[in-house]
Formats: C-alpha cells, sequence, structure tokens
C-alpha cells in the first residue's frame, strides 16, 4: 500500500500528519476532548441505570456501532482526501441482496462471504471509477450510485425477503471470539489497527493528506492523486462489503431496505472523530472514539428508555459542541 | 487502579441490589411498536395502560425507535434484554430480520410475543392477530344487514382483483351470505385502490342497480370513495356505505350519514390483549402452544392454531356514537 514517490529525495517535503506535540497543544487535542466526553457518558449511564455495568450488556451494546465504525474507517480517509461517498448504505444493500442469491443458488459459507465482499468491491470500483476516471464530483456520483444501488436491490426482491442463511453464517455478526467478546468486536478492533497504521504511518496515508489539503500541490508533487482517490473508493467499497456480511449474518436474512439511512450516521461518526467536512485532516483514534461514543450514547438512552428522536437531537446537539468547542478554545 | 476498582465494586454491588429491589416490585412488560408518533400505536400505548392498570402489578414500557427500521428495532430489544424486562410484545417491522435478536430474548428468559405485524414463528412464542379473515367476512356483511331490516341488494367494492387480503375476506363473506336472509349479493366491482377509480365505480353500482342499499367497501380507498359517490348522488338515508375504513378518514362521511357505520380493528383493544396475554405467559397461567387457550381480560380469550396464531375479536365497530373519540387517534 506505499506509494513510490518519483521525484526522489522526498526530505523536506513530507506534509507531516500532525504538529509537533507539546503539552497544551495534547490536551487540547480533538482526541482528548473526545476522551473525556466517552468518559463522562459512561460515568454518567452507570449512575443513571443499574443495568449499564454489565459486561453481557455492555458486549450487546457494540453491535450499534461496529458494523457502521468499519464503514467510517474508510470514510474518514476519503473524507481527509476531499471527497465523499454516501453510497454505503447502499451497497450494504446490493451487497446483502447479492448475498442471497448466491445463498439461493446454493452456495456455502465461504462462497455468500465472498460474494458480499466481491460485491462491495465492484460497487466501489464503479463509484471509484466515475470520480477518479471521469473526474466527476464524488458528492453528485454517489448520491447517483445510492440510488442506482439500492434501486438495483429492489429490483431483485422487490417486496419479498431473502431468508434461511446457512447457520454457520451466523457467526459473523452474532458469534463470539471470547467469553462476551465478539467477532465484529474484534473485527473491528483490527480494522482500527490497519486503518490507523495505513493512514498514520503509510506514504499513501501521507498522500490522503496532500491530496485533502491541496489536490493540484500533491499533483505537481509527484502523487497520483486519481490512482489514491480510486483506491480509497475501493476501500469503502470492500467496508462496505464485509459489513454488508456482518449486518447480514446479524439479522439472518435480507430485505431491500436493509440499513437504511445509515450514511449519514456513518459520516456523522467521522465528523463527530474530528475529521474535517472539507478534508485535510482527522485522524483513526478519533473515529474509533466518535463510534465508542455514539455507539454509548444510544445504549444509554435505551436503557433508560428514552424516544430515539431525544437520543438525535442530544447526538446532534454533541456533534456541534464538539466540533465548536476547539474554536471556542483557540479565541480565548 | 485500586480506587478505579473499589468504584467498579460498589457499582457491582449497588446493582446488583437495585436488580433485586425491581425484580421484587412489578413485572415488566415492553410494547415496541414500529416506530413512536404513530396514533394507531399511541393507542395501543393506552390500552397497554389499561391493562396494566388493570392488573397492578404491571409496568409499561413503551418503546419503538425513531423510524420504521428493523435495525432501529433490534437496538431497542437489545437494550429491553439489558433491562431485564420479563416480556416484549412486538409489532415487528421485519419479519424475519429480529428472529436472531428476539431469540437471543427468549434465550435470556424472556416472554416474546408479537401483535399487530407478525415475526417468523421461530422469533416469538405466540402471534395475535387483530381479527381473522372469517371474522372479517362476517362483520363486513353483518354492519349492512344491521341497516337493512327488510333486506335487500348490496354489492362489494373492492380494492384490485389481485388483492390477497380483499378476495379472502369476500369469499368468508360470500360463505356466510345464507346466515343474512333476504340480503342478496348483486355485484362485486373493483376500484384498484385508487380513489377516482373507486368513485366512478360507486357511481356505476348507483346507476346500474337502482334498488341497492348498500355498498360493502372491505378496503379503506374504496369505502371513502363509495360514501362520497353516495353523498354527492343525493342518497343519503337510501344507500349505506359500509366496510372497513380508518376513523380519521370516515369522520366526515359518518357525520353527513353517508355511513352508518364501518369497522376496523381497534387498537386500544389490540395493546390491552397483548399485555393481558404477555402477563399470562409471564406468570405461568398459560403457556403458547397449538390449541391453547389464553386469557385477554376484558376481550375473552385467544386460541392458538397450529403456527401459535390467533385472532383477537371481530373488527370493532364504528358510528356515530364513538367516531368523535377515535378520529383524533389513527
Amino acid at each position: 500500500m506505499t506509494l513510490n514517490n518519483s521525484t526522489g529525495d522526498v526530505t523536506g517535503r513530507i506534509i507531516p500528519d500532525r504538529m509537533r506535540s507539546s503539552f497544551a497543544r495534547v490536551l487540547r487535542s480533538w482526541e482528548t476532548i473526545l476522551i473525556v466526553v466517552a468518559i463522562l457518558i459512561f460515568v454518567t449511564n452507570s449512575f443513571l441505570s443499574p443495568y449499564f455495568l454489565n459486561a453481557w450488556n455492555l458486549s450487546d451494546a457494540t453491535f450499534n456501532f461496529t458494523e457502521k465504525a468499519l464503514i467510517a474507517f474508510a470514510m474518514a480517509m476519503l473524507i481527509i482526501a476531499g471527497e465523499i461517498d454516501l453510497s454505503v448504505a447502499s451497497i450494504i444493500a446490493l451487497a446483502s441482496t447479492a448475498m442471497g442469491l448466491a445463498m439461493t443458488a446454493g452456495a456455502g459459507v465461504p462462497v455468500i462471504v465472498l460474494t458480499g465482499i466481491v460485491t462491495g468491491l465492484v460497487c466501489g470500483v464503479v463509484n471509484g471509477a466515475l470520480v477518479a476516471g471521469l473526474g466527476l464530483p464524488s458528492i453528485v456520483v454517489t448520491i447517483g450510485t445510492m440510488s442506482l444501488f439500492r434501486g438495483l436491490a429492489f429490483i431483485i426482491l422487490g417486496d419479498q425477503a431473502f431468508n434461511g442463511y446457512p447457520k454457520d453464517l451466523a457467526f459473523f455478526g452474532q458469534g463470539y471470539v471470547w467469553w462476551v467478546i465478539s467477532f465484529e468486536l474484534v473485527l473491528f478492533a483490527i480494522c482500527a489497527v490497519i486503518y490507523w497504521a495505513l493512514l498514520h504511518r503509510t506514504t499513501f496515508g501521507r498522500a490522503v493528506y496532500a491530496i485533502g489539503n491541496n489536490a493540484t500541490a500533491a499533483q505537481f508533487s509527484g502523487i497520483r492523486v486519481d490512482r489514491v482517490r480510486f483506491l480509497l473508493f475501493l476501500l469503502t467499497g470492500l467496508m462496505s462489503g464485509i459489513a454488508a456480511v456482518c449486518l447480514t449474518s446479524r439479522l439472518g436474512s435480507t430485505r431491500p431496505s436493509i440499513a437504511t439511512g445509515w450514511e449519514l450516521e456513518i459520516v456523522t461518526m467521522v465528523v463527530l472523530g474530528g475529521v474535517s467536512i472539507l478534508g485535510g485532516s482527522g485522524s483513526i483514534p478519533g473515529v474509533v472514539l466518535a463510534a465508542v461514543i455514539m455507539g454509548l450514547v444510544t445504549f444509554g438512552f435505551g436503557l433508560l428508555n428514552v424516544p430515539g428522536i431525544v437520543m438525535s437531537i442530544f447526538l446532534g446537539l454533541l456533534l456541534i459542541t464538539v466540533i465548536a468547542l476547539p474554536r471556542l478554545l483557540q479565541r480565548k | 487502579m485500586g480506587i478505579l476498582k473499589k468504584a467498579l465494586a460498589t457499582a457491582a454491588v449497588a446493582t446488583a441490589l437495585m436488580v433485586n429491589a425491581a425484580a421484587a416490585e412489578n413485572v415488566k412488560i415492553a410494547i415496541v411498536v414500529k416506530a413512536l408518533g404513530i396514533g394507531f400505536f399511541e393507542a395501543a400505548a393506552k390500552g397497554a395502560e389499561e391493562a396494566a392498570a388493570e392488573l397492578g402489578d404491571v409496568e409499561i414500557i413503551y418503546t419503538g425507535p425513531t423510524d420504521t427500521t428493523a435495525e432501529g428495532q433490534i437496538e431497542v430489544v437489545n437494550s429491553l434484554i439489558a433491562q431485564g424486562v420479563n416480556a416484549i410484545a412486538i409489532s415487528a417491522n421485519d419479519k424475519d430480520a429480529l428472529v436472531p435478536t428476539l431469540q437471543k430474548a427468549m434465550e435470556r428468559g424472556i416472554t416474546v410475543i408479537s401483535w399487530d405485524s407478525g415475526v417468523a414463528p421461530e422469533g416469538r412464542q405466540m402471534h395475535l392477530n387483530p381479527s381473522s379473515n372469517a371474522l372479517i367476512g362476517n362483520t363486513i356483511i353483518k354492519l349492512a344487514a344491521d341497516n337493512m331490516p327488510d333486506g335487500g341488494e348490496v354489492a362489494i367494492l373492492s380494492a384490485s382483483a389481485t388483492a390477497t387480503n380483499q378476495n379472502i375476506w369476500i369469499e368468508e363473506a360470500k360463505k356466510v351470505l345464507p346466515n343474512y336472509p333476504g340480503i342478496t349479493l348483486v355485484d362485486v366491482v373493483y376500484g384498484d385502490d385508487l380513489a377516482d377509480k373507486s368513485y366512478r365505480e360507486a357511481q356505476g353500482l348507483i346507476a346500474k342497480y337502482p334498488n341497492l342499499k348498500a355498498i360493502i367497501a372491505p378496503t379503506t380507498v374504496g369505502i371513502l370513495a363509495a360514501s362520497q359517490a353516495v353523498a354527492d348522488a343525493g342518497l343519503i338515508g337510501k344507500v349505506n356505505v359500509t366496510g372497513l375504513g380508518l376513523p380519521s378518514e370516515m369522520a366526515g362521511a359518518v357525520e353527513s350519514g353517508a355511513t352508518v357505520s364501518f369497522a376496523i380493528w381497534n387498537p386500544i383493544d389490540l395493546g390491552y390483549a397483548a399485555t393481558m396475554i404477555s402477563y399470562n405467559l409471564i406468570k405461568g397461567n398459560a403457556t403458547a402452544a397449538p390449541d391453547a387457550e389464553i386469557s385477554m381480560g376484558r376481550m375473552g380469550s385467544v386460541k392458538l392454531d397450529a403456527m401459535n396464531e390467533g385472532a383477537m375479536s371481530d373488527p370493532f365497530t364504528y358510528d356515530a356514537s364513538n367516531i368523535a373519540d377515535f378520529k383524533s387517534i389513527f
């Protein structure tokens, strides 16, 4: 995943993905704010509900965010590069439908899983080709493919549903690796590490920041901008395919309306995680924290039987607060 | 680290204490609906509260997602499992997708039933239908017959010719027709659940059968269009429109007299019955098995079929005496 820089000597030209750190800066960083918010929510929840501090309950709560977070990692890189993919939830629908078709054709679990992942990749290729190949704006392209992919799922399924997936498929969305640690949680952790390394420790990751800050300058510094963009769309497609496998397994069935509205929740997760919607900055640890925060809030409010609409209002306020806070601190 | 451990231990003890205290108190029954903010379900919650008040030791948790998605309902059910509710009574957004989560709930000792909109058999202990095809078929004929003491001609205005539900109801209605002497069914026409086509079909019936006494429309679109056609033709009091309709839409027709009475399930009764059944299953007063009869308080009892499904009652009749109360509900 490294990108060869054809200009040869690049010393001094690398754009740092974070500034030299001082203690005060660390204190004021987005991640610190998020950690404080997460701890506050955790403690508040523990006091408000007697059911919160229970290993199984907390484990159940992780299912609220793991699948969305898988896509959020790839989405974070895409948004840092100044692009966006609004078709991710529709890719889930199409990939899940493809899994259903594979199941109907009599395929076994490995083939069903592969079908889901490959369908995700293919959708990513379509998005990538339209954006990077034809140079179309990603927001327009993916609004289009958002309707296209889900539309295909609707044509195939209509008001029907695929069910009767093989029992072994349930592991991906309902299985536990060890005690309360679910497969999805492990996958979430592994992907977090992979994406952290990819974004913060490779030249590819630096290229992503460079493109997001100034694509033209990046192009002139020898970064193959369109190739990076294409690969990023491939990654969101791939992650949507993987999320489709998990979600289909968790639901044990496929309907064309599966994962409706997830694209906005995923973008919210990314922005809450400190990724600038204008591109150029953000981090994977921030996204991880945002995912955990959203999961804790949803679950905590659920335990108190707070109506969902109040939850949406709270998440909206949280988003605005967390975004406004650093700016307010800077003004001081 | 020491402080953290201590805090956690204290919290754990507190948790244990609170859980025990709660268990000694009330039976917690969760009414999970397709989405919050829908009049039909708010009315069902009212019925559930009524049942809770009657039973005394029941706490109702009325909840549901913001929009009608299966994923949203799964999050809600997960939080109910975590709270250790005694029963979950759900009107499902997806018959299949909720099965794994509801199975988990049952594994943890929670009574799970579905009502209104069902869950596949493996994901619930029983399903409560608001009514049955036979009861609906009988009710629509009875509503017409009640206002025709001397008998006469009736016609049916249905949805489309291929509409499964309507066709079954019409079949059932034809079966009970011999029980209503003097009533003759002269025609069945189809308005395709389109307001304008239903209106024209109703006009056609009025023109074709001058002695027509009643139009029966077992569809909410058809009944509304037919009552409009009758009113426009100035035949109020001569031709009665009845069938299945929504109180909010039919209030005007009942007021004008074009429709004397019509029927649809009563959400209040449905919420009440679901709560009563859940309570009886929790308390072990009944088990959900084929042929079992489970008491529903003032609604009588429900008899389960081979698929553990049961019908609550005849559709509820709405007329001038109660339409004002229900028109704001759904």
